[in-house]
């Protein structure tokens, strides 16, 4: 049995704060809300901005697995692949208003995630990082040859829609603030998981499953209801994106998305509160830069996959929550 | 025209020989995987970029310098396995000490790198190589016609499998490398220069990947996404057959490219996903793999 991925040192859990929080994560978390909240305002473009929020919800969700669980998927595109496809399709073909579409993205999440998961946590360690990224490629042939996909093409045009039946999302102010508030709730929802009982119990898993055992939890169900949230949450954060973009292609299925999602919570400091946020917006800014010089892009992040991997650990938040000596 | 449960017998027969080649394929890169997974304790993401290093430097070494195909064989799996060992000693022996995930992030962003790299040299689009003279034509079998080079592939490939199988269960150097995968602190007491020993297997390994490039060159186009289509079906693969057995990931290779061919005659919808299926089921049934040991 390997041992666990995270090396936080010595960091403090602090004093307790609100919902859960410890003082100075409420204080960094208030941070990050006020900033989202007034970027609009600050001139910074809003289509933008809300894709930095739909990987920082689809990171969030992938860090509940490797972070709390200790499990390394590598197949996490399907999940919000196919999370984006269906919202995309309820929403263009069945007319869904969008807060239904991405439910829809959600269930799909989930219910590709149950038996993927069910399959999966039979192995651990890097056997389970092979078998999601497998089950995932299976996901994507099936992507490429069914016909409500849309094939190379994809589902274009789809409509951002009506929120609630009140809030018309065409204007990319409102529909910035739609996808604030479902990473907020979504980001809300992790740290809610992750500070409960269940949530204590999966840390247990993650540093001596065995022992975890003896006292009598089956760690299986456990693994499986953490594998089963993380993927609905990746289905919702995809929907959001369908929703922004008025897209859904093949590239969020395919296998370079579940690179790209490793790298954003590896980056940002696996098993940190902020990380995967964090994660999420250096490497969208990024690809945003080198857009236009091909393949660079790949370059870089196998670049940085590589310098986190041998100098760089605990991630950019983790690594200032170590000289802080606070969990971030 | 001959029909074979209901399908032309030429159909059949092709599509039986491309499984048997990408077979061959599997065979080759999963035993690769399994020798390195033996003894660095990693999962080599980096084997699909390196199988399609082999083809590049077989088209590099006709088209820049004039040397053809059968120094190739030769040259580019050396030229390969060199950079292999330059990567263990550089970055993968920083490793060793920590968990087994992180050697997997670790060679996936170098397969990034590399693949990333060949891409913004050669574009996406294929570089034709061709069959060597001697290779070119068909034999006539009586029942259908065969390729000269599919059926060196084969061959070659088999081959190339047996002997790394002979050298590794029936070598004293075979002896030594099982002996420190199952207790390499005692093996370096005994003397033996474990650290080294480690790096010569992972280059060997991915020499074996180049190989495999450098067959597949004429087959597939020369492109820098070659081997990243490969080595996720090589993934599973791995898992089908457990990567205990040396034999185990040589049968399964074999195998399962043959029940993608035939797959592909009877129900084509399937052929790109039946081996995930087949993982599947395995997982039900022996979580471990066919050859695995639990």
């Amino acid at each position: 049995m390997a041992g666990p991925v995270l090396d936080l040192g010595a960091a403090q859990e602090g004093k307790p704060g609100p919902f859960g929080f410890s003082q100075a994560q409420f204080a960094l978390f208030s941070a990050m809300a006020v900033f989202f909240l007034a970027a609009p305002f600050l001139g910074l473009y809003e289509v933008f901005l809300a894709k930095i929020l739909c990987f920082a919800l689809f990171a969030s969700a992938f860090n509940l697995l490797i972070g709390y669980v200790g499990l390394l998927s590598f197949g996490h595109a399907a999940y919000f692949g196919m999370g984006s496809y269906v919202a995309g399709h309820a929403a263009k073909l069945w007319g869904l208003p969008p807060e239904l579409a991405i439910l829809c993205g959600g269930a799909v999440g989930l219910a590709l995630g149950l038996p993927f998961g069910w399959l999966a946590i039979r192995r651990s360690g890097i056997y389970f990082a092979m078998i999601t990224l497998a089950l995932a490629q299976m996901v994507f042939f099936f992507a490429l040859q069914a016909p409500f996909t849309g094939g190379e093409d994809g589902i274009q045009a789809i409509p951002r829609g009506v929120l609630f039946g009140v809030v018309d999302l065409t204007a990319d102010r409102n529909v910035y603030f739609f996808a604030l508030g479902v990473f907020l709730a979504g980001f809300l929802l992790v740290h809610r998981i992750v500070h409960s009982p269940f949530g204590q119990v999966l840390k247990a898993i993650r540093e001596n499953e065995p022992r975890a055992i003896s006292l009598g939890y089956r760690t299986d169900d456990y693994k499986l209801m953490a594998f089963a949230l993380s993927a609905t949450l990746s289905g919702i954060a995809g929907g959001t994106k369908a929703i922004v973009f008025g897209i859904a292609t093949l590239t969020d299925v395919h296998w370079s998305m579940s690179g790209e999602v490793v790298l954003m919570t590896l980056l940002g400091g696996l098993g940190t509160v902020f990380g995967p946020v964090a994660g999420a917006a250096i490497i969208v800014t990024m690809q945003n830069y080198l857009a236009g010089f091909g393949a660079w892009v790949t370059i870089v992040q196998g670049a940085i996959f590589v310098v986190c991997v041998l100098a760089f650990r605990a991630g950019v938040i983790g690594e200032i929550g170590k000289a802080l000596k606070i969990r971030l | 025209m001959d029909m074979i449960f209901g399908v032309p017998a030429p159909l059949l027969f092709g599509q039986l020989v491309l499984g048997l080649i990408n077979g061959a394929f599997y065979a080759m890169l999963s035993l690769g995987l399994a020798v390195i997974f033996g003894l660095l304790n990693i999962i080599n993401f980096t084997h699909g970029a390196q199988f399609m290093m082999g083809a590049f430097v077989a088209w590099m070494l006709l088209t820049y310098l004039g040397i053809g195909y059968w120094w190739a064989l030769l040259i580019a799996p050396i030229v390969v396995g060199i950079t292999g060992i330059v990567i263990e000693r550089l970055f993968i022996s920083r490793l060793y000490k920590l968990d087994h995930l992180y050697g997997l992030l670790l060679t996936f962003g170098l397969a990034l790198i590399i693949e990333g790299s060949f891409r913004n040299l050669y574009g996406s689009s294929g570089q034709p190589y061709r069959i060597p003279p001697e290779l070119t034509g068909a034999w006539d079998l009586g029942f259908m016609f065969l390729p000269v080079y599919r059926g060196w592939v084969v061959i070659v490939a088999l081959a190339v499998c047996l002997a790394t199988w002979l050298l590794i269960e029936k070598t004293s150097l075979g002896a030594k490398l099982r002996a420190a995968t199952e207790n390499p602190a005692l093996v370096q007491a005994f003397g033996i220069n474990v650290p080294r020993m480690v790096m010569l297997t992972y280059g060997a390994g991915v020499a074996l990947a180049a190989l495999a490039g450098v067959l597949a060159a004429p087959i597939y186009s020369v492109n820098p996404q070659m081997g990243a289509n490969f080595i996720i079906t090589v993934f599973a693969v791995v898992v089908i057959g457990g990567m205990g057995s040396i034999l185990g990931s040589i049968v399964t290779g074999f195998v399962l490219g043959v029940v993608e061919g035939l797959t592909r005659v009877f129900y084509p919808e399937l052929s790109s996903t039946v081996v995930f299926i087949i993982m599947a089921i395995v997982l039900l049934t022996r979580p471990a793999g066919l050859f695995g040991r639990a």
